[in-house]
């Protein structure tokens, strides 16, 4: 269904836009000019069956992961099975919640392996993979709540780093969430792993019974939902900064206990202002340094 | 399972979609039993967007030089030819882009303001506070009450100093305060050793729990100016209570004018000129932005050469909200009777000459900083521009008076822009709209960055992420150039 797809270069001559029902990527490639179009081209080539293959394996990427499950066949939706399989035992969770992570690590394989790059991501709407070559670093930015713009911080990986994904969830963002984060930003390994650990942190993120919670059943929002009748988050109503830190410290309890097993490196926990940082346990510059202001447009 | 939901076949993904909801791509919904295509938040059209036109990638391939270029940004997309307003909502999420060193942030295209706050008028005679007192919102200092103009008081709120030169706590408070102002919300405030007053903009205040109706129809003196001649005859001595200036009818000069005879009234305060009275009691919320609720505490005992038995007086606050009627008893002290009908009409009648109070809420901020570059590589020519009225700068759209002297900072009525135009980062700063408007020649000539300029039939059409607004009649049309405008 390439006649779908749409691929599109923006104008700043630099970074390339994929397009394609649900999926929506922001590609850029570092290297010379020759090796960008090499990797911008595999990338399209790969890009272009994705959302065709994990179609043809919906329904059972839906559906609750249990650790005896057996292997999808598309890459995508075995990366995304890989990611998830290590919550299996411990709690509820589809393939689903590491959908857009697994794209976009396999767009970014499909371009590290066509071309020497010396540094590039794919950005899938804000789970992100990175590609780094020896001496490479990227900064990353993080918003404080996707509907707003606020630069929390930012954080740099070194090539030197083992994180190449960053992932953010939080129930004002595209997909549902059971908990009430506004945003939980993770950096792990890999992006899919990232995306996965976001979902189950800010899902922990939460006051359970707590009255200035709107919950919905998923399947009354979207009948198709992977979350089927459970709760989900459709607003929060101001809380005191007590019941704030009290969620924070639940969430902050599950990213605490994923970094231990490593399942990730460091998380940042944001609900309503307040923000609970993880940091990775060798490396403590790994997240939130407080924005520079001139990396802003500033009046 | 009876529902509504329908199905979606513009992709594989075939999503089941409630009335009211959309898909799993955020583009396409159910809009009363139809599927249609949605104009919603969809983080990544948003980096479109910003990234201004798109080129076909594949197509085009052959002429893609590789080249990387720097610019970050296009900062503007009123340009030229351009849009009435940049896509002033920011960016929602970590998209993909560059600005000095920061990768994959977009950089909302607003201007991102630490020197801003507002100026907002509060149409009310009653005393909010002291000027120079500390006006607080969630108990922290947001700004000052400052000069008072014509019946209004006037609050200054916002700043850098409190938004980034205090505590965190008062910077956010600060920064809340602000973007709630701005975005037509209402805000309470506490003066201290003043009022409480809850602030809207184009809404009534409301002090101390009381919602202001009116404004004054002038101070105490103009009020017997106006009104002089429909009292003559109907009543002996008039006195209207006005914190600023109290006016009485038998001596002033519009009363003589009539006619009317002494009546040996004695008023306590400072005399300025005949009839003419200040500080007559202490500010406040009652009686004519007064202290008083028994208006005869203002008075003196009446002459016994001059007054007589039986003489009738009113007193009148300048709004006709506070009123009583009087007449002298046989030891010429005043005793409380019903306001006469013909006396009542000219109570109903001030009050009929009372505009409506209201808050005003003026934005004003100042960019004179790297916004500017986001516009031209040579930032004080856009500046020089802006004074030599080549550039015109709007907020939202809306038209704004640009302060003199250096830099460009500007005032703008939070009214007339769309709603929730206003955004913030925790710095905490203000993240406003701004768009300069000039002519594609000039523009090239300030070394804009014509390359990112867009032609707006390349945004005209139908597009996600895009909310279309009808101009206000009331504002100026962005597009026309200020020159032509002054000519008219």
């Amino acid at each position: 269904m390439t006649a779908r797809a749409q691929i599109r270069l923006l104008p700043d001559g630099r970074r390339l836009h994929l397009h394609d029902g649900p999926i929506d990527l922001i590609v850029e490639a570092f290297g010379a000019p020759g090796e960008i179009e090499t990797a911008y081209r595999a990338a399209c080539a790969r890009f272009v069956t994705v959302l065709d293959e994990l179609c043809g394996e919906l329904s059972f990427l839906r559906q609750a992961c249990s650790e005896e499950a057996e292997w999808p066949q598309g890459a995508v939706a075995r990366r995304m099975l890989a990611a998830v399989r290590p919550y299996a035992a411990r709690c509820f969770i589809t393939p689903m919640a590491a959908v857009a992570g697994a794209v976009a690590e396999e767009i970014l394989s499909e371009m590290v392996s066509a071309a020497e790059l010396s540094r590039a991501y794919v950005n899938n709407g804000g789970d992100i993979a990175l590609h780094l070559a020896p001496g490479e670093k990227f900064v990353i930015g993080m918003v404080e709540r996707p509907d707003r713009p606020s630069l929390l911080g930012t954080t740099t990986v070194y090539s030197t780093d083992p994180v190449r994904g960053v992932a953010t969830s939080g129930w004002r963002g595209r997909s549902f969430s059971l908990g009430i984060a506004d945003a939980v930003t993770v950096l792990a390994n890999r992006a899919a792993a990232a995306d996965a650990a976001a979902t189950i942190i800010a899902n922990a993120v939460n006051l359970p019974g707590h009255p200035a919670i709107v919950r919905v059943p998923a399947c009354e929002l979207a009948p198709d939902s992977d979350l089927g009748e459970r709760m989900v988050t459709q607003s929060v109503g101001e809380l005191t900064s007590r019941e704030v830190g009290e969620a924070l410290a639940a969430g902050a309890r599950t990213a605490e206990m994923l970094q231990r097993i490593g399942l990730i490196r460091s998380a940042a926990l944001s609900l309503q202002g307040e923000t609970r940082v993880i940091r990775d346990l060798a490396e403590s510059r790994l997240i939130a340094r407080p924005v520079q202001e001139r990396g802003l447009v500033h009046a | 399972m009876s529902d509504d939901a329908i199905r979606c076949d513009a992709c594989p993904v075939l999503c089941y979609i409630k009335p009211g909801r959309t898909g799993s791509c955020d583009r396409y919904g159910n809009h009363d039993g139809k599927l249609v295509r949605l104009d919603p938040h969809v983080v990544l059209d948003r980096a479109l967007e910003r990234g201004g036109s798109v080129v076909p990638f594949l197509e085009r391939a052959g002429e893609w030089d590789g080249t990387l270029v720097s610019h970050g940004e296009s900062f503007v997309t009123a340009i030229g030819a351009g849009t009435t307003y940049p896509d002033y909502k920011p960016a929602p999420f970590i998209i993909s882009s560059q600005v000095e060193g920061v990768d994959m942030v977009t950089v909302v295209t607003e201007g991102i303001f630490s020197y801003c706050g507002v100026k907002v008028k509060i149409d009310t005679d009653r005393h909010l506070g002291a000027e120079c007192r500390t006006v607080r919102a969630r108990g922290e200092a947001v700004g000052h009450v400052t000069t008072s103009e014509y019946g209004s008081q006037m609050l200054s709120l916002g700043g850098v100093r409190h938004l980034t030169g205090g505590s965190r706590h008062e910077g956010t408070a600060t920064c809340d305060a602000l973007l709630k102002l701005c975005n037509g919300e209402a805000v309470e405030l506490k003066i201290d050793d003043g009022a409480k007053v809850v602030v809207q903009a184009a809404k009534a205040p409301i002090v101390d729990g009381a919602q202001e109706q009116r404004m004054r129809v002038g101070c105490g003196s103009a009020t017997i100016g106006m009104f002089a001649k429909q009292w003559f005859g109907k009543v002996d001595e008039v006195v209207v209570v006005d914190d600023h200036i109290t006016g009485v009818l038998s001596e002033h000069q519009a009363g003589k004018l009539l006619g009317v005879p002494e009546t040996g009234i004695k008023l306590k305060g400072r005399r300025s000129t005949p009839g003419r009275y200040f500080q007559v009691a202490e500010p406040g919320t009652s009686w004519g932005g007064t202290d008083i609720d028994d208006p005869l505490t203002i008075l003196g005992k009446f002459n016994a050469k001059k007054a007589w038995r039986g003489l009738r007086l009113m007193m009148v606050s300048t709004t006709g909200e506070h009123y009583a009627y009087f007449e002298l008893d046989e030891d010429l002290r005043p005793r409380e009777r019903e306001l006469p009908s013909d006396l009542a009409k000219s109570v109903a009648r001030i009050k009929e000459n009372c505009e409506p109070a209201l808050c005003t809420v003026l934005f004003m901020g100042g960019a004179g900083g790297s916004l500017r570059a986001g516009v031209t590589e040579n930032p004080v020519k856009l500046t020089h521009s802006v004074r030599d009225a080549l550039t015109r700068v709007t907020c939202g759209g809306a038209p704004v008076y640009v302060w003199p002297g250096g830099g460009i900072t500007f005032m703008a009525d939070v009214s007339r822009m769309p709603r929730n135009a206003f955004g913030y980062v925790p710095t905490p700063a203000l993240v406003a709209p701004i768009e300069f408007t000039l002519k594609l020649s000039d523009y090239a000539g300030l070394g804009g960055y014509v390359e990112n300029v867009r032609p707006l039939s390349s945004i005209a059409g139908e597009d996600e992420g895009r909310r279309r607004l009808t101009a206000r009649a009331d504002n100026p049309w962005p597009l026309e150039s200020p020159a032509k405008a002054k000519k008219r």
